[in-house]
């Protein structure tokens, strides 16, 4: 199987603090906290969206495989906020960076799991011959209703992933998906929020699909849960993942390196990947890494990789996950984040 | 800025497109037909470096109608490495920490809607190399 020959992530520099939210509504900081295991989220500025963030990660990805962007013949970006309705963000990611014109393009959407989808899709394209190269991006500007418990993990940021046959740095060994129609979470035409069902995103949605696709590609590879160094789960709060994990035989010491939600919030399409990009940030050749993401509505995508002798030196091209996390950043207000997210309304 | 117009500017708008003479070297940005330096009219395509240095910079506080959200807000003159000298609007940070001499990257940014049903403009902005502060509190 073909593999990750590049990969890049980005994250905004603004943040809030779950006590900021919280002292907005008049709740508990430290229920949320505790809770959701959340202490502050990324926020998109007024000019970032899904494309701006996917076009930040495509160039770094494109950085460390050392490609030329014209041998690229595929790039799909998975994302539930797409600055169009009608115009795919894949058109101006591919000109910025200087892939295409003769180039397949498509946007996906599932909720949260259409980042590992353009993964899938693009890994597949490369491992078929009928590209040489080929990109998936997952990438979310979510949003969250005022005073909803979303307010507190919705954030910004995404990872983009290169896939070829030839300078492997990651071999993917094995994939699974998981779906069925299940409506824990949606949001209409029109609407401007996403609505939830409360505890009915849990136990029949994202514990049963996370856990069936990870107990389906750990049988289907042969692999125990002690063969990894690393998983990631998709993280729509600190404390899902965890709980995943812990049932499927995973350690708090695999899952740590990737569990960025708890200074990064959920990116949505853009959290596993960027937990994902994490890992690679630090994995050592020979590394075994397990990824699991979900999307809403309801599905699991799993992947098993494993680093190969390149990735040490070729991860330096590109900037880490922890140094977009713990690098410089801006704390804003309630009313500066409501302004950023355009819950403000002006009078034209 | 009519759509047309936003369209033959991509390829310097988001990949940063410029020419360079191949009578004198001198980079161009935009591209032109006339090197203004020693008039060749030969160029060959080059991408300008994603950073560089603020000239001159100034704070708008009253802004255009489509930047209303975004003010007050730093318009730079940053040069890059090429001595390419390019207008920008400078984003994260606050705006009266921008400086000349100040470094900056230049990264991909929506520039502007075209009110509420046109389409989306995008370019690039520069951004502090140290950005922001990290300060807590405010
Ligand atoms: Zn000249």
């Amino acid at each position: 199987m073909s593999g990750i020959v590049g990969y890049g992530a980005y994250i905004p520099r603004n943040r809030i603090t779950s006590e900021e939210i919280a002292r907005q509504w008049g709740k508990d900081p430290r229920s949320i906290q505790r809770g959701l295991l959340l202490e502050e989220k990324s926020v998109p500025g007024i000019d970032e969206d899904t494309i701006t963030i996917s076009v930040a990660a495509g160039r770094d990805a494109l950085a460390r495989a050392d490609v030329d962007p014209q041998r690229v013949g595929a790039l799909y970006i998975g994302s539930e906020s797409h600055p169009y309705a009608v115009k795919p963000s894949g058109t101006v990611v591919a000109e910025a960076l200087g892939i295409g014109p003769e180039v397949h393009v498509a946007d996906f959407e599932f909720a949260c799991k259409a980042g590992t989808e353009a993964m899938f899709v693009a890994l597949s394209l490369v491992d078929s011959g009928r590209v040489e190269y080929a990109m998936g991006i997952g990438a979310d500007t979510s949003q969250g209703a005022p005073n909803d418990a979303l307010e507190f993990s919705a954030s910004g940021g995404g990872a983009a992933y290169l896939f070829g046959r030839d300078r492997v740095l990651v071999d993917v060994l094995e994939t699974y998906s998981f779906t069925t129609d299940t409506p824990d979470f949606w949001r209409r035409e029109g609407q401007f929020y996403p609505r939830h069902g409360g505890r009915f995103t849990g136990e029949p949605a994202y514990f049963k699909h996370v856990e069936a696709a990870a107990r389906g590609i750990l049988a289907r590879s042969g692999l125990k849960p002690e063969d990894f160094r690393f998983a990631v789960f998709h993280m729509p709060n600190g404390k899902f993942p965890l709980a995943a994990g812990k049932a499927l035989g995973f350690t708090n010491e695999q899952m740590k390196t990737g569990r960025v939600v708890t200074t990064m919030g959920n990116t949505y399409s853009g959290s596993s990947p960027t937990g994902l990009a994490a890992i690679l940030d630090v994995a050592e050749p020979g590394d075994r890494i397990l990824i699991t993401s979900f999307g809403s509505g309801a599905g699991s995508d799993a992947f098993v990789l494993q680093a190969t002798d390149l990735l040490p030196s070729r991860r330096e091209l590109g900037a880490t996950v922890r140094s977009m996390l713990d690098g410089p950043r801006r704390y804003l207000t309630y009313g500066e984040y409501a302004k950023y997210r355009e819950k403000i309304i002006l009078n034209h | 800025m009519p759509s047309p117009r936003y369209w033959r500017e991509i390829p310097g708008r988001y990949r940063l497109e410029a020419g360079r003479c191949h009578g004198c070297g001198k980079v161009v940005y935009p591209t032109r037909r006339i090197c203004p330096a020693c008039r060749g009219a030969e160029f060959e395509p080059v991408l300008l470096s994603r950073r560089g240095r603020v000239v001159t910079s100034t704070v708008l506080r009253v802004s255009p109608d489509d930047f209303v959200m975004e003010s007050p807000y730093a318009m730079a003159i940053v040069e890059t490495p090429e001595r390419v000298r390019l207008m920008v609007q400078v984003t994260d940070c606050e705006p009266s920490t921008v400086q000349p001499g100040m470094e900056v990257t230049l990264e991909f940014r929506l520039i502007r809607k075209e009110g509420q049903s046109g389409i989306l403009c995008y370019g690039h902005k520069a951004v502090p190399v140290v950005a922001a502060d990290t300060a807590r509190s405010r």
